[in-house]
């Protein structure tokens, strides 16, 4: 239990042991330490970054698909519009085009029975005349008498 | 000792006295054979044992820390570094805790002071006889195996931090300044011889319990430890494990405060009062 030299030696030693740790040990472990944690608090905040970005691509995607879902479902809309006006448009040109053949028809045949009413009377008059000249073959000529027969014919 | 019927005091003085190397009343050098022979050499000898130990054990801690800080990596720690890692973080967070300047030189004191004196004080838990008995089939006829039984190695490791304490107090504050802290405290101007009388017993007494209180705590588990060792052996487990398991939490406790304690006065060295 005596106080001797080992103090100083201990002194010296404790020394040099600071020292060295000082200068080899302690900087080189904490500057890992600290640059793990960085790395790790580096990491978690991506792995954050990356789920709120995630969230918001979904969020993205779900109303990139309603729109889309909208715009499809007005342009079906509009072609069905589309559909039943052409099928309205041809419906009516079609009524139109019947009509006018109609139309037409109707005049031909008013132009035919017209000719032949026309004909008729010509040939009624002939006829008249032909019965008329028979009866009248002696007294009268053709040529005194024809003013009245075209009156007549006129008439009819 | 060689004689097979030694007695419970000779035992017990055997195991506390020092392997000393110095010089003998008749001028030579050499090994001490006896306690009174070591006590006669005076100042300049040195207690081998402890000493050796103590040096032993400090270089194989900046070896293993030095190694793993070589190789220290940023990615997943392997199991030493990993180790090594859980004890820097451990001292770091307690020096950030107590101690909120900046200085580079704390930190490492502070983590050297742990791991040695809990490396030191482990040796306690290797069987008491069992270095001893070893280094008397190398002819040497003392071994104290537990360096911080020493007080000279406490008392050693107390002073240094003391002459830091002190070396910082006096830059941090100026030699005036940690004059006149020591002068005009605590009853101010006019109870001068009185505040420095108060302040001087003040300082002088952290080192020495510093210092004293590990070199009791260890000395004392020692002690029982060599108790223990008198009964006969078939009954000896049943005190020694109990004791070597508190032990444990001494050992390890008596560490943590040391160095606690050096963060806490490096702090008052720099703190303004």
């Amino acid at each position: 239990m005596n106080i001797n030299a080992t103090i100083l030696g201990q002194v010296i030693s404790f020394s040099i042991f600071v020292w060295f740790c000082m200068k080899f040990v302690w900087p080189a472990l904490i500057g890992a330490m600290e640059e793990r944690k960085k790395t790790i608090a580096d990491g978690l905040e991506a792995a954050d970054r990356a789920v709120r970005d995630l969230e918001l691509a979904q969020n993205k995607a779900v109303d990139q698909l309603k729109e889309a879902k909208q715009e499809a479902a007005a342009i079906i809309e509009d072609a069905k519009k589309r559909a039943s006006s052409i099928v309205e448009e041809s419906k009516d040109k079609a009524r139109e085009e019947g009509d006018r053949l109609i139309v037409s028809a109707q005049a031909e045949i008013e132009q035919e029975s017209n000719k032949a009413r026309e004909e008729l009377r010509t040939q009624v008059a002939a006829l008249a005349l032909a019965g008329a000249e028979k009866i009248l073959e002696r007294s009268i000529s053709e040529e005194d008498n024809r003013d009245i027969v075209d009156g007549l014919a006129a008439q009819l | 000792m060689s004689s097979e019927t030694i007695t419970s005091r000779e035992y017990i003085t055997h195991h506390l006295t020092n392997l000393t190397y110095g010089q003998h009343a008749d001028g030579t050098w050499g090994l001490a054979h006896s306690g009174e022979e070591a006590a006669q050499m005076g100042f300049w000898a040195l207690n081998v044992d402890t000493f050796g130990f103590s040096l032993a054990l400090g270089m194989i801690f900046m070896f293993v820390f030095h190694r793993v800080a070589k190789r220290v990596t940023t990615g997943v720690p392997g199991g030493m570094q990993n180790f090594v890692e859980m004890i820097v973080d451990f001292v770091d967070e307690n020096v950030k805790g107590m101690f909120h300047h900046q200085s580079k030189v704390i930190a490492p004191m502070a983590l050297t002071i742990f791991v040695w004196v809990l490396m030191m004080n482990i040796m306690d838990l290797v069987p008491i006889d069992f270095l001893p008995k070893l280094g008397e089939v190398f002819g040497l006829h003392f071994l104290k195996v537990v360096p911080s039984t020493d007080v000279n190695i406490t008392m050693g490791l107390a002073l240094s931090v003391f002459s830091v304490v002190i070396f910082f107090s006096i830059k941090q504050k100026g030699l005036g300044g940690f004059a006149a802290e020591l002068a005009f405290h605590p009853f101010g101007k006019f109870g001068l011889p009185i505040n420095l009388f108060l302040e001087i017993v003040n300082l002088l007494a952290k080192p020495i319990s510093l210092g004293l209180r590990l070199f009791g705590n260890l000395y004392a588990g020692e002690m029982i430890f060599i108790l223990i060792a008198l009964l006969p052996f078939w009954i000896q487990w049943a005190l020694s494990v109990p004791w070597a398991i508190f032990h444990i939490l001494i050992i390890v406790l008596q560490a943590f405060i040391f160095m606690v304690l050096t963060i806490v006065y490096m702090a008052m060295a720099f703190d303004d009062h």
